[in-house]
C-alpha cells in the first residue's frame, strides 16, 4: 500500500499538523508523524481541506464534447481541488433516463480524476410537462439523488409539487433553477439601471424570487426538501432566510461569480460576463456574501458552464450564457469570503465540501480530515497571488470572466482516495 | 471627436455642436446643382445592415455618395443573431478588403460596440441603430432639426439647445431613439420630459437626466418640441397597454392637443408614422410637423459625421463656401 505524509499542513486552517495517508484512507493526523515508507509532501503552512464537492457542474457530455467532456471536466475539477462533482442533466440527449445517467457515471469512474454523480432531469427532455423516471435513475448504477431541470425552471406548480413529493420515496432532492419564464422572455442581463442604459432585455430579480417563494411553500406543504440553485439576489436571500426560520427544509447555493462580479461589467458588452442568472448589483453581492457567512446560503456551487470560444466571441445577444468556474472557485471564495474576514477556512470546508456532500447524499465525500476517513483532500497555497491565465486551464473551454485578474490562493495538490490527481499544480 | 460613433452619450457638448455646425455646411451642398464634394474620394465605406431599414441605409448611402466615397452595401438579412459568427466573420472580410468605415445596423444591442472594441476590425465604426440601445445619428438629426426651427438656421451656428423643453412620447422602453435623444439633448442643455404609460418606461428611468410623466396633456403647454415615438402594434398583444384606442386616447397627438402647444412649438417623429394611433393626419400634415425635414437633415448630419470621423481637420466645405455665402 502506498503511503503519503503531508507535513506541516494547516488542517482546515488550524495549527500545522502532519497527515498520513495510507492507501485510500487517512491513517493518522498529528504532529511529528513518522515518514517511514511514505512519500513526503512538505505543506509548509498551506491549508489542507477535505476534497471539494461541487453540486452544480456542467460536463457537457454527452452531446457537447466540443465544450467539455467528462474527462476534461474532471481534470478541471481536480485542478480546482474538487474530488466530487454533480453533473447537470441538460446534456444531449438529456440525462432523463437510467441509460444516460449510467453513461455519465461510468465515464466519471473511468476518468479517475474526480468522482462524478449524475444529476437526473426532473422532467422528460427538460420540457417541464412530464416527470422523468426519477425512481429508475435513482435505482440505476448511478444512484441519482439530485434531480434538476437546470438551465430551465420547473415552472409548472403541479409538476414541481409532484416532483418534490415523489423523490421523498428515496431521499432525493429537487434542485430548482428559479426563473419565471414569462418574466424573463428576451432577458439578456439583470434588469436595472444598467440594462436600461445598454438596451439589453432585463432579467428582473422578482423572476427568481417569486419562484423561490412558491417552491419553499410547496416544499413545506408536501414536507419535502428543496434545493435552490445559484441564488443571485438580495430578495432571494430574504426568502430563504424566512423559509429556514419557519423550519422549511430548504438549502441554497451561490456561485463564486455572484459573490464577486456585478452587472456594471456588462457595460463592456463582453459576453464573458453573460450568465444565467445574470450578474446583479453591488447590493445583491453584499447580501449574498453575508448570507453565505451566516449559513442562510448553505453552499458554494460553481455552475461551471463551459462554452467554446466561438460561442462567446460574438455580439452579446448571440453569445451563449455561462462561465467556467471549477478552476477559479476556491480563489474567488478566498478573495470574497476569507480575505474579507467573513469566513474562516473551516467555514470554507463546510460550504464547499461538507454541506454540498450532505445535500447530495455523497457518501465518502465531505468527510472530516481524521483517521479512518477516505483520503479525499486538497492542499491550498493561500499566500499565493497571481493573475488568472486561462491558457493553463484543464477545462476544454476558456470562457472565464477573470482573465488577467489577480486572485489569491492556488490549489497545489488534490488526492482522490489517497491517489494524487494534482501535484504541485500539475495534473497527474 | 472619437474614432467611432457608437453612442450619443459619447459626445461632448463641443463635439455635438461641431457636428451640427458641420451639418449646416453640408446642407448648403444639397442646395447646389451638383450635390457632391470630393472629401472622401478614394475612401471605402460599407453599410453593414443586419436589420432591415431602407430609410436609414438610403440616408447614409446618399451622404457617402455626396462625399464621393466608394460605397459597399452589405445586407445580411436573417443571418444576424442565430449563430453570432456572422458579425465577426463579416468584419474580418471587410477588414481584409481595406475598408475605412463601417456603418452598422444590428438588432443586437452592443453589436457596434463589440465591432469597434473587439479587435476584429480597424475601421471607424458608425452606429446606425443597435437593438434597443442607441441610434446616435438619429438623435443628431433631431437636434439639428430642433436647432434650425427653434434657434434659427444661421443664428444657430455654434449654439446648443440650452433651456429648450423637449417632450418625447411613446414607447421609451424599446426605443433606441429615445435613449440617444435623452443623452444628446441633455448634453446640449435641453430639458427633456419622457411621457409614456408606466409599462413602456424602463426600470431605472428615474436615474436618467430627464423628467418622467404619465400624462401627456400636462406637458404640452410647456413643450418647445413634442417628439412622438413609434409604438409597435405587437406591444399591445404583450400587454404593454390594453387597446390601440386607449393608447391613442391617452398618448396620441391630435389637433386638440396640438392646439395646447405654444405657437412656435414643433411636432417631430422619427418615422415611419402610424397615422391614427400615434398621430392624426391633421397633425402629421400640418406645417408644425417636421417629419420631412428630419429626413433631409439626416443626410446632412450623416455627411458631417462621416466627414469628421474620416476626413481631415480642415473645414469640410471651406473651398466651396465663398460662393455659397451671401
Ligand atoms: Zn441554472
Amino acid at each position: 500500500m502506498s503511503k503519503t505524509l503531508i507535513r506541516g499542513a494547516k488542517v482546515l486552517g488550524g495549527e500545522p499538523q502532519d497527515v498520513l495517508i495510507d492507501g485510500g484512507t487517512v491513517a493518522e493526523v498529528g504532529t511529528g508523524l513518522s515518514a517511514e515508507g511514505a512519500q513526503v509532501v512538505e505543506a509548509g503552512g498551506k491549508v489542507l481541506l477535505p476534497g471539494l464537492v461541487d453540486l452544480h457542474t456542467h460536463l457537457r457530455e454527452p452531446g457537447r464534447e466540443d465544450s467539455e467532456t467528462v474527462l476534461t471536466g474532471t481534470r478541471a475539477a481536480a485542478s480546482g481541488g474538487y474530488t466530487n462533482v454533480f453533473a447537470m442533466a441538460n446534456t444531449f440527449p438529456v440525462a432523463d433516463t437510467a441509460g444516460v445517467v449510467e453513461q455519465v457515471w461510468r465515464l466519471g469512474k473511468e476518468s479517475g480524476y474526480c468522482d462524478v454523480q449524475p444529476i437526473g432531469a426532473v422532467t422528460v427532455g427538460l420540457e417541464g410537462s412530464k416527470l422523468a423516471e426519477l425512481g429508475a435513475m435513482h435505482e440505476s448504477a448511478a444512484g441519482v439523488t439530485v434531480f434538476s431541470d437546470d438551465g430551465k425552471c420547473v415552472h409548472d406548480a403541479v409538476i414541481m409539487r409532484r416532483a418534490l413529493e415523489y423523490v421523498k420515496a428515496f431521499d432525493g432532492v429537487v434542485a430548482q433553477h428559479a426563473q419565471e419564464p414569462r418574466l424573463t422572455e428576451g432577458a439578456q442581463m439583470n434588469e436595472g439601471v444598467v440594462s436600461a442604459e445598454l438596451g439589453l432585455g432585463g432579467w428582473p430579480a422578482v423572476a427568481e424570487e417569486s419562484v423561490i417563494a412558491r417552491d419553499v411553500l410547496l416544499a413545506e406543504h408536501v414536507g419535502s426538501r428543496v434545493h435552490i440553485c445559484h441564488l443571485s439576489t438580495a430578495g432571494s436571500v430574504e426568502i430563504v432566510r424566512w423559509a429556514k426560520s419557519r423550519g422549511i427544509d430548504v438549502t441554497a447555493e451561490v456561485t463564486p461569480h455572484h459573490l464577486l462580479l456585478t452587472d456594471e461589467l456588462v457595460r463592456s458588452y463582453n459576453p464573458v460576463y453573460k450568465v444565467n442568472p445574470p450578474l446583479r448589483t453591488e447590493r445583491d453581492v453584499t447580501a449574498l456574501r453575508e448570507a453565505l457567512a451566516d449559513g442562510t446560503i448553505d453552499i458554494v456551487a460553481t455552475d461551471h458552464a463551459p462554452h467554446p470560444h466561438e460561442d462567446k466571441d460574438c455580439e452579446w445577444a448571440a453569445a451563449a450564457m455561462g462561465m467556467v468556474g471549477l478552476e477559479t472557485a476556491l480563489s474567488v471564495v478566498q478573495e470574497t469570503m476569507v480575505d474579507t474576514g467573513l469566513l474562516d477556512w473551516a467555514g470554507v470546508a463546510d460550504r464547499m465540501s461538507f454541506k454540498p456532500a450532505q445535500i447530495g447524499r455523497a457518501t465518502g465525500h465531505g468527510r472530516p480530515v481524521s483517521a479512518g476517513e477516505p483520503a479525499n483532500l486538497t492542499l491550498v497555497d493561500t499566500a499565493y497571488r497571481g493573475q488568472v491565465d486561462p491558457a493553463g486551464f484543464a477545462s476544454r473551454s476558456r470562457n472565464t470572466p477573470y482573465e488577467g485578474r489577480e486572485l489569491p490562493g492556488r490549489v497545489t495538490h488534490t488526492w482522490l482516495r489517497g491517489k494524487a490527481t494534482l501535484v504541485d499544480g500539475k495534473l497527474t | 471627436m472619437q474614432r467611432h460613433l457608437i453612442s450619443a452619450a459619447d459626445l461632448t457638448r463641443d463635439d455635438a455642436v461641431l457636428i451640427l455646425d458641420t451639418a449646416e455646411e453640408m446642407a448648403r451642398v444639397a442646395d447646389r446643382p451638383i450635390k457632391k464634394l470630393p472629401t472622401l474620394r478614394g475612401r471605402t465605406v460599407v453599410n453593414l445592415f443586419f436589420e432591415d431599414s431602407t430609410r436609414t441605409r438610403i440616408s447614409f448611402e446618399a451622404a457617402e455618395k455626396r462625399l464621393s466615397a466608394d460605397v459597399i452595401n452589405f445586407t445580411a438579412k436573417g443571418s444576424s443573431v442565430s449563430k453570432g459568427e456572422s458579425l465577426k466573420d463579416t468584419a474580418q472580410t471587410l477588414e481584409a478588403m481595406g475598408v475605412d468605415a463601417v456603418v452598422i445596423r444590428h438588432s443586437a444591442s452592443g453589436a457596434p460596440y463589440r465591432l469597434a472594441t473587439s479587435g476584429w476590425i480597424d475601421a471607424a465604426v458608425v452606429n446606425a441603430g443597435d437593438g434597443t440601445h442607441q441610434h446616435p445619428t438619429q438623435a443628431l438629426l433631431d437636434a439639428f432639426t430642433m436647432r434650425r426651427r427653434l434657434v434659427g438656421r444661421d443664428a444657430g451656428l455654434g449654439k446648443d439647445l440650452d433651456g429648450r423643453r423637449i417632450t418625447l412620447v411613446g414607447d421609451i422602453l424599446h426605443s433606441r431613439v429615445a435613449r440617444s435623444n435623452v443623452d444628446l439633448l441633455h448634453t446640449l442643455g435641453a430639458e427633456v420630459t419622457l411621457v409614456a404609460p408606466p409599462t413602456l418606461l424602463p426600470v431605472g428611468v428615474e436615474t436618467w437626466p430627464c423628467e418622467v410623466s404619465y400624462d401627456l396633456d400636462s406637458t404640452l403647454s410647456k413643450s418647445d418640441a413634442v417628439m412622438l415615438l413609434r409604438v409597435q402594434r405587437e406591444r399591445m398583444n404583450a400587454a404593454f397597454f390594453p387597446t390601440e384606442r386607449e393608447y391613442s386616447r391617452r398618448y396620441g397627438l391630435d389637433g386638440d392637443r396640438m392646439a395646447k402647444m405654444p405657437g412656435h412649438a414643433i411636432v417631430m417623429h422619427p418615422g415611419p408614422m402610424v397615422r391614427g394611433m400615434e398621430i392624426t393626419a391633421e397633425v402629421a400634415d400640418s406645417d408644425r410637423c417636421t417629419v420631412v425635414e428630419q429626413v433631409t437633415n439626416g443626410v446632412s448630419i450623416r455627411m458631417a459625421v462621416l466627414y469628421l470621423l474620416l476626413g481631415g481637420n480642415e473645414p469640410a466645405v471651406a473651398h466651396a463656401r465663398p460662393t455659397e455665402e451671401k
